[in-house]
């Protein structure tokens, strides 16, 4: 990793270092906001604590915990316009949160009652992609339409649109990531392309995947590239905004590699200690994204106790809405499943769904022979 | 198949019936956009695009960078943002790299929406041998699409389907994937001139009863519908009657149209150039003997291609069913 070039405002022990090529994107976070931020990284975090217990309790099939990423995910979000359009992955929960999507929603998928959860346009929030960097070249087609409703360089702020697109490390690998640099690039399309290195894509370490350092990846392609500790909250705001300035001007895409750490499992049916040691993970959580945020605050003397207890508190009671509205999902009726198939009728759908209602009917109890009727 | 009176006829090449039905497209649709390799500047390796990139300008006919699952995935997030792309690939051999767009992506994005994204994307595909082509330019892969929920799967077999069909799959709001059998672009006959956005009576999920006959119904879909109408032609010279049912669509399959047709003769022939193991063939035969069983006067024959990779073009005549495939297999089906 070329540390020299990492875009860092925050050390680790919390305390703000001078940024002159970036400090101005952030002179604006006052105290408030950074506790907004605070509150954002501890909501997301009791979430992926809950969650990660659900799955335990059988709750849920599965579940990909955040734990670690929450800063970059955060930060990030909060750069972006409403207009902005993201394309997650499937552990963009942060980015979820900051979009303003109920988070019980993302765990309907989890839950195996649904393949999505969530009313994509209500927040501009595609759905989760579980096919490796499939949706990189999703976001990109939808720059591309951007650029074609002329929302781009208009220097109208609220109507300026840029995408962003959440990959990982190990999707940098995939062919359908490259070909989404090559036609951004091309296309010059308003797209940020934000890479979160965790350093492992399940049990494969991002050596495994690149022998360059993975910002290294964009710049092959043309585009503007950089890298930032993706644990420091306020950088992956900074690096962002700047991102989105020159997507939504009609500079074209950026590509982010933010540098950060899975400190749980790829999913709960992982197991780390297969794969790594007790002395990276423990190397990593003293760079705790949260631990750091909290270190700034308490040294400027911003963090209250009050306001603490308060986030506390709604976290709690976030931890129990989950618990009650989780366990409370229902799965969909059977014959849901034919549903949406297609936009218009498809007659091979319509028999087979014919047939299954039928099938179901027959196992209804017969209907009692009426009084005078033939038996 | 009835087509609106009141419109012109023309003598069109299937390849240029396509092309007017793309610019009536362009024309009648501003969010019509079309995309490929080559499709722009050149017009396509086969002139199928030919003009409309000088006359509709390269943001609306793009020729996007070599890669595949680029073209379907970016088409993706166009039809997302509200446009209908056009996506041709070059080649049927060249749409794997799109499969996993294609199949994973594409296919489901309306059923995992619950409806509230459609994504009208059309790929068109020239597919098919005969030509003397280079390996991977010949092959037929519409089954393997076919076997996806959520695509729907045409071809034509004649100028004017083929103008028509390429018209209402932009228009329908679900994906399609467009086969165009390369072997007959340059066969030409009348077609009727309807502007974008007319309904035919057939649309895009009906079978077609190309040619009546009495003996043997024999089933064919994009090139070879041509084929099974020459077997006609000499199997009539032996006093040999074949109704000849052009499938049209894939997916939906109008199993309705051959089920009648085979109720009638009692005899069946299926043909089709992509391999017969768990091809189109095999479907149709399931399903005729679900539904005609009594009927049935003779198993249900297939003629197709072999379990053989697609083989150098100078004996492709020998792995493509041929007219005396077709009529051998119509003999056997009589002889039961």
């Amino acid at each position: 990793m070329s540390e020299p070039e990492l875009v860092r405002m925050l050390t680790p022990s919390g305390e703000r270092l001078a940024c002159p090529a970036y400090d101005s994107r952030v002179a604006h976070l006052d105290a408030d906001a950074l506790r907004g931020l605070y509150r954002d990284i501890v909501l997301v975090r009791r979430f992926d604590t809950e969650s990660t217990a659900l799955q335990r309790q059988g709750e849920l099939g599965l579940f990909t915990p955040a734990l670690g990423q929450e800063a970059a995910q955060v930060g990030s979000a909060r750069a972006l316009a409403p207009q902005d359009y993201v394309f997650p992955s499937y552990r963009e929960h942060g980015v979820a949160h900051v979009r303003g999507l109920d988070l019980v929603d993302l765990l309907r998928q989890f839950r195996g009652v649904d393949h999505g959860g969530w009313d994509t346009a209500a927040h501009n929030f595609h759905l989760f992609t579980l096919v490796i960097g499939s949706h990189t070249l999703h976001a990109t087609g939808y720059a591309m339409g951007v650029q074609r409703d002329g929302l781009v360089g208009t220097g109208d702020p609220a109507r300026d649109t840029a995408v962003v697109v959440y990959f990982g490390d190990g999707a940098t690998s995939q062919g359908d990531v490259n070909e989404a640099m090559v036609f951004s690039a091309v296309n010059n399309a308003p797209l940020v392309l934000f890479c979160q290195n965790n350093q492992w894509a399940i049990s494969v370490p991002a050596s495994g995947q690149s022998r360059v350092p993975l910002v290294e990846r964009g710049r092959g392609f043309g585009i503007p590239s950089v890298q930032v500790d993706g644990n420091d909250v306020l950088a992956c705001y900074a690096v962002t905004a700047e991102a989105l300035e020159r997507a939504h001007s009609g500079g074209g895409p950026t590509y982010i590699e933010a540098v950060t750490y899975r400190m749980g499992a790829h999913t709960t049916s992982d197991d780390p200690t297969r794969y790594r040691s007790a002395d990276e993970e423990e190397s990593w959580r003293r760079r705790d994204p949260l631990d750091r945020l909290r270190a700034h605050l308490e040294g400027l003397g911003e963090l209250p106790a009050p306001f603490v207890a308060a986030v506390e508190a709604e976290a709690e009671a976030l931890g129990e809405r989950v618990r009650r509205e989780v366990r409370a999902m229902q799965p969909p009726p059977a014959q849901s499943m034919f549903e949406h198939v297609y936009a218009t009728p498809h007659a091979v759908v319509a028999a087979e769904r014919a047939w299954f209602e039928e099938y179901e009917a027959s196992f209804a109890a017969p209907a009692r022979p009426q009084e005078g009727e033939a038996r | 198949m009835t087509a609106p009176t009141g419109y012109p006829t023309q003598a069109l090449t299937m390849a240029k019936a396509i092309n007017l039905g793309l610019r009536n497209a362009l024309d009648g649709d501003p969010t019509v956009l079309l995309m490929g390799q080559d499709i722009g500047r050149l017009g396509g390796v086969f002139r199928v695009t030919d003009g409309l990139q000088r006359d509709f300008g390269q943001i609306r006919v793009v020729d996007t960078p070599l890669a595949e699952s680029g073209i379907v995935g970016t088409a993706i997030g166009l039809a997302m943002r509200g446009y209908r792309p056009v996506c041709e690939i070059q080649f049927d051999g060249f749409i794997f790299p799109a499969f996993d767009q294609i199949t994973t992506q594409l296919a489901k994005m309306h059923y995992r929406t619950h409806g509230r994204i459609s994504l009208p994307v059309v790929i068109r595909v020239p597919y098919g041998g005969g030509i003397g082509a280079v390996e991977h330019h010949s092959e037929s892969p519409e089954v393997l699409f076919a076997h996806t929920a959520g695509l729907r799967v045409v071809t034509p077999a004649t100028p004017a389907d083929a103008y028509s069909m390429i018209q209402e799959a932009i228009a329908s709001p679900d994906p399609v994937l467009f086969f165009e059998p390369k072997g007959r672009y340059w066969d030409r006959a009348r077609v009727r001139l309807t502007p974008y956005g007319t309904v035919s009576a057939i649309g895009l999920d009906g079978a077609h009863v190309a040619r009546p006959g009495a003996d043997v119904t024999v089933v064919a879909h994009g090139p070879t519908v041509a084929t099974a109408l020459r077997a006609a032609e000499a199997a009539a010279a032996d006093g040999i009657s074949l109704e000849v049912v052009d499938l049209r669509t894939l997916s939906p399959l109008d199993t309705a149209t051959v089920v009648a047709s085979v109720r009638r003769t009692g005899r069946c022939v299926v043909v089709h150039e992509a391999p017969v193991l768990y091809g189109t063939g095999a479907e149709v035969a399931a399903r005729v003997t679900e539904e005609c069983f009594f009927h049935l006067q003779a198993p249900v024959l297939r003629v197709g291609g072999f379990h053989a990779p697609y083989p150098p073009s100078r004996i492709e005549h020998d792995y493509l069913p041929s007219l005396d495939r077709v009529l051998d297999a119509v003999d056997r089906v009589l002889a039961t």
